[in-house]
């Protein structure tokens, strides 16, 4: 091995175990600080009670039930739009109108989510409240919409990709066979591509669930459980955001380790479960 | 005579802004002098009540000094006491007094320059101008929950409340609502521009800003039959006040302490003048 050779490997090497030693030592960090909620015995109390501070109650099920449903939500709204963008990007429109929404979609994964919250203030929080009389279009399906359209571009572009990789001597089989491009999409290519879609979904979940402007700003933040769609909620991540400036030494503060340690829980399993599916269709036929 | 008329105007054209640059140094020169040859960045963070006076003071300091940079960043109250606490900022601003705890933990010192009132606000469509005190302790606990008991329309009350961090909401709770409920149900938004845009752009909402806040956007609403405005504010009728400080963590360096000054001077009590707060000088 020359000496530039063992340099690049050994730097390449430095950097593979400092990105892998991140993540775990924010989660040594938090188990840490979380520590004292987690040997308390108020631990079930915190995770299933709800948020009232001033009856010494500090509970965050409000919080996770929040995230779920606006995660939920919003890619169930994403995913048919996803679906059919994919669909006509892949097989009903290859041509220049692919590659155009293509782009468009490669350049909506840039956009930062602090601006479709700005925007969801200004155009949909009014439409939301005038159609649905009654509350102040600071809700949960708000919030939603615009996550739909945060998460849709990872939905689209993984689509794709798994419709792609879907043989072409199928695709060559079913249309000697005489089959229209929409039968070709639904019982050649959807069925071949179902883990890729999963792992497209589980993705879009894991960003839905980590996303925090937008429910900052378009979810309203009540504490109080959510009865329907129209109500005002709090995700895990944006309580986060509003409870961080308490005071150091509050109870208040100290639950804010085990919102991190949900969320850092739940995006784990999501992962490893798209790593898990992925490997799946690596390995059919 | 043309030539002559000609020539007149170039030099009035020319005289004019040469007056007005003479005529500059005589009223504002004490409070900016201090910061000649003065270079350095002050970094400040905290309540968001603060950020139009912040921002005007930094205005006509850096215009001054263009050496001399200042970064204003919100957070609230609490952010404020916490960054400047733990040395992250120059100045931590507060719209509640300090606690005890919090000026012994960090050695804070405490400097007040404003008087500031909280006002209920609403749509300036609404037709609800004043509620008495049990009136707003009932919208906000979630027992009057319609504006139909108002004398406003068949409305369900949309309520907007602060984050655990801000000041704005202290005061509010301590002294309009006598540390009474706040529903769970209430929307939180996270700064006075928040509520302002919230509030403005919803016909049924009600909140609470900071006097200096308020402008034809939102209407404020009368408590007990006073109106929260700057002379009420200043003569202990509106009840619902509060002073503004700026905390150093210790002593202030001189670019901090300059940067004080200028706010007791005339010059920045009248930017507090003009923001809508109650100067303390």
């Amino acid at each position: 091995m020359t000496r530039s050779e063992f340099l690049t490997k050994y730097s390449f090497m430095a950097a593979a175990i400092m990105s892998a030693a991140v993540p775990l030592a924010i989660f040594i960090f938090m188990a840490l600080l979380g520590y004292p909620i987690l040997t308390s015995g108020r631990l079930l109390g915190t995770l299933l009670g709800a948020w009232d501070p001033i009856h010494q109650s500090y509970g965050i099920l409000p919080m996770i039930i929040g995230t779920f449903i606006l995660a939920i939500l919003a890619v169930a709204a994403a995913f048919p739009v996803c679906l059919g963008c994919a669909a006509l990007v892949s097989d009903a429109a290859p041509g220049p109108v692919g590659r155009f929404l293509h782009a468009v979609v490669r350049m909506m994964t840039g956009i930062p989510t602090v601006v479709y919250g700005f925007v969801g203030i200004f155009l949909l929080v009014p439409v939301i409240r005038e159609a649905f009389g009654g509350g102040s279009g600071f809700s949960l399906l708000t919030a939603a919409l615009m996550l739909a359209l945060l998460v849709s571009p990872t939905m689209i572009l993984l689509f794709c990709d798994s419709f792609g990789r879907v043989a072409h001597t199928y695709r060559q089989a079913a249309a000697a066979l005489g089959a229209t491009t929409a039968q070709l999409f639904f019982f050649v290519v959807l069925p071949q591509a179902r883990n890729g879609i999963l792992a497209g979904v589980l993705l879009g979940l894991g960003r839905a669930l980590g996303d925090t402007m937008i429910a900052l700003m378009l979810a309203g933040n009540a504490v109080a459980f959510p009865d329907h769609v129209f109500d005002s909620a709090r995700t895990l991540t944006a309580h986060i955001a509003l409870i961080i400036a308490a005071d150091f030494d509050s109870p208040e503060f100290r639950t804010l380790f085990l919102c991190g340690l949900t969320l850092y829980v739940l995006t784990t399993l999501l992962v490893l479960f798209v790593r898990l599916t992925m490997r799946l269709q690596g390995k059919r036929p | 005579m043309l030539h002559n008329s000609l020539k007149m105007f170039v030099i009035m054209f020319f005289s004019i802004p040469l007056l007005f640059f003479a005529s500059m140094p005589v009223t504002h020169a004490d409070p900016l002098a201090a910061f000649e040859g003065m270079k350095g960045e002050i970094k400040i963070s905290g309540g968001t009540a603060h950020i139009p006076v912040m921002k005007a003071a930094a205005k006509a300091i850096m215009s001054a000094n263009p050496e001399v940079r200042i970064s204003i960043a919100g957070g609230g109250s609490g952010v404020g006491i916490k960054q400047v606490g733990e040395g992250l900022v120059d100045i931590g601003n507060s719209g509640r007094q300090p606690t005890e705890g919090e000026v012994s933990k960090y050695g804070l010192k405490m400097f007040k320059w404003a008087i500031d009132g909280v006002a209920v606000v609403v749509h300036p469509q609404n037709g609800v101008k004043a509620l008495t005190e049990s009136q707003l302790k009932e919208i906000f606990s979630g027992k009057i929950s319609n504006w139909k008991l108002l004398g406003g329309p068949d409305k369900a009350i949309n309520l907007y409340t602060r984050d655990a961090a801000s000041g704005t909401r202290e005061v509010f709770w301590q002294k309009a609502l006598g540390k009474g409920e706040i529903l769970d149900k209430a929307n939180v938004v996270v700064s006075n521009g928040a509520m302002k845009a919230a509030i403005s752009n919803d016909p049924y909402g009600i909140g609470y800003v900071s006097v200096g806040h308020i402008d034809d956007s939102v209407s404020a609403v009368a408590l007990d039959g006073v109106a929260p405005t700057m002379e009420s504010v200043l003569s202990g009728d509106y009840p619902v006040a509060r002073g503004l400080f700026s905390n150093t963590k210790g002593d202030p360096g001189p670019l901090t302490q300059s940067f004080l000054d200028f706010l007791f001077s005339p010059a920045g009590q009248a930017i507090v003048r003009d923001s809508g707060f109650i100067p303390v000088k």
